[in-house]
């Protein structure tokens, strides 16, 4: 009975260390979102979409709107390019290179790419694109976020594609079926829903940075976009703004960041609502 | 009979481990063959050499002949693509692909660029009739084929492979994952489609074996031990081991 308890009592004091780690995790992350909520409610007004930046300190005047298009365009060019390499990288360490060491090697280098932080992806684009190129431009901070993406979507192809069966693909094989009409006809057509969330989290994952686009794309006041040049950002202005001293900005910085934080959210939960609905329809 | 098949001299090799040894049968026409005998005797591996499915493989390597109408279908000149569709494979659990019913019985029409719509209507009507599942999903056409039960996937899997009319279909414990009812619709079912096709299955189950095939091979370490009229093989075997292993007393 004794040994009964004991075992019984540790139970509890794991439980409890377990449950209450858990509940600080989850409070800081209330905190934030209910600091963003209200100061960034409060401040959310709609000329934050439709009006260009104003010098601080202006009465209701200035917005973002370029900032928002910028940060769009910047993340779109970078899931162009970065979600079809990553799908196709994926595909072939699935599909044609499995088990081979070379493609255990770029499993294994992708991983690792994932964890480096984005503002050393940032110093790189920088070298290699902003340097040479004599200043800031849009391509390089598209460049610093579709390579934060590429390793992302890598390695979510070829997981997703590994849960595969291979009973279904040596079923289409022994129906005559050659090997690209295979992966794209039966295996990303049964992966389809994790590819797509693949796809939206590693979006999401870059949507709302800022340390790559510093050194890269940087920022700019005005309504342009054009690659060629600094784009504007709606991260790097929140980062501008909100270590500005003028009180409109601050609050200007807070509004755009719940923005921000409710657009990577929605993102994150269509994601996972996505993986959810696989095996209906 | 006619034989249809002629395996000669057949080894294979995984590598360097020797799978199949030296092994020669007949597969007759529009019979039914079944391959039996212990866990890891090589019947498995003989099947999936007719369809050739090792090549999907590294490593794998066949020596000696299976013979198609005086042609060697191992040698390197074969059309695998072809010679799969001439040889249809049933996998021991269902393989729906995800896909509704209609597109998994259209899937190797389509490869084969049959894409006139009234044409794949047809055939596709024709294969699952054949398989005896037309009346259970005629309705359920267009539905995604995930949605149907066990015994229904395997027989849409076999109408599947019908619907390409190949010469012989190999049956890999294709029963073995179904409950009794299931199997017994697809024993049915096999017994039915000899008419039309040459069938080669694998099976652990030896009343199954004794129930539907016509021939019987029983295979031990990667050889051949025996090979003949089920009858014969089951009542009056020329091997002691065929014996002690159709009477239970080894295996």
């Amino acid at each position: 009975m004794d040994h009964l308890k004991s075992r019984k009592l540790k139970n509890l004091v794991a439980m409890t260390l377990a449950t209450l780690c858990a509940a600080a995790g989850l409070a800081l992350l209330f905190v934030i979102l209910y600091d963003v909520l209200v100061e960034g409610l409060g401040a959310l007004k709609l000329r934050l979409f439709t009006q260009d930046p104003a010098p601080p300190n202006l009465a209701d005047a200035g917005g973002l709107r370029g900032a928002f298009l910028g940060q769009g365009l910047l993340t779109l060019v970078a899931a162009a390019v970065g979600v079809p390499a990553g799908v196709m990288g994926g595909t072939f360490l699935a599909e044609y290179g499995r088990n081979s060491r070379i493609c255990r090697l770029i499993s294994a280098l992708s991983d690792m790419a994932v964890s480096i932080p984005s503002i050393v992806i940032g110093a790189f684009a920088y070298a290699v694109l902003v340097k040479p190129m004599g200043g800031f431009n849009g391509w390089a901070g598209a460049a610093a976020l579709a390579i934060i993406i590429l390793p992302i979507i890598l390695r979510t192809t070829e997981e997703m594609l590994n849960i595969v069966p291979w009973e279904l693909r040596e079923a289409a094989f022994a129906l005559g079926a050659p090997q690209h009409k295979v992966i794209i006809g039966i295996v990303w057509r049964s992966a389809k829903s994790g590819l797509f969330t693949g796809a939206l989290l590693a979006i999401a994952r870059v949507a709302g940075e800022t340390a790559p686009l510093l050194f890269t794309s940087f920022n700019s006041n005005f309504f342009k976009l054009n690659l060629s040049e600094a784009v504007p950002s709606i991260t790097v202005s929140i980062y501008q703004y909100a270590a500005s001293p003028y009180e409109s900005w601050t609050e200007m910085a807070w509004a755009a960041a719940f923005v921000v934080t409710v657009f990577v959210l929605l993102l994150n939960l269509v994601g996972r609502a996505a993986l959810k609905f696989k095996k209906v329809g | 009979m006619e034989d249809l098949l002629e395996v000669k001299n057949l080894s294979f090799f995984y590598g360097a481990d020797q799978a199949l040894k030296d092994v020669t049968l007949p597969i007759r026409k529009n019979s039914i063959t079944s391959l039996i005998g212990p866990s890891g005797c090589g019947k498995t591996t003989l099947l999936r050499c007719f369809n050739r499915m090792h090549d999907l493989y590294p490593k794998n390597r066949y020596a000696g002949e299976i013979l198609m109408a005086g042609r060697n279908i191992l040698s390197d000149g074969v059309d695998v693509l072809k010679l799969r569709n001439a040889m249809g494979m049933v996998f021991q659990k269902p393989t729906p692909f995800p896909m509704s019913v209609f597109d998994n019985v259209a899937y190797g029409l389509r490869l084969k660029s049959v894409r006139n719509m009234s044409a794949l209507r047809e055939k596709v009507e024709k294969a699952l009739r054949q398989a005896a599942v037309w009346d259970e999903v005629k309705d359920r056409l267009h539905r995604n084929a995930a949605g149907l039960s066990g015994g229904q996937q395997q027989r849409l899997v076999i109408a599947r492979t019908l619907a390409v009319e190949p010469k012989v279909i190999l049956f890999d414990e294709s029963t073995s994952a179904l409950d009794p009812i299931s199997a017994k619709k697809i024993e049915e079912l096999m017994a039915e489609l000899k008419k039309e096709v040459t069938i080669v299955a694998v099976t652990h189950n030896m009343q199954q074996a004794a129930r539907i095939s016509d021939y019987t091979a029983l295979m031990y370490l990667g050889s051949l031990v025996e090979f003949d009229e089920t009858g014969v093989i089951f009542t009056k075997p020329k091997h002691k081991m065929t014996e002690d292993y159709v009477t239970g007393r080894f295996g």
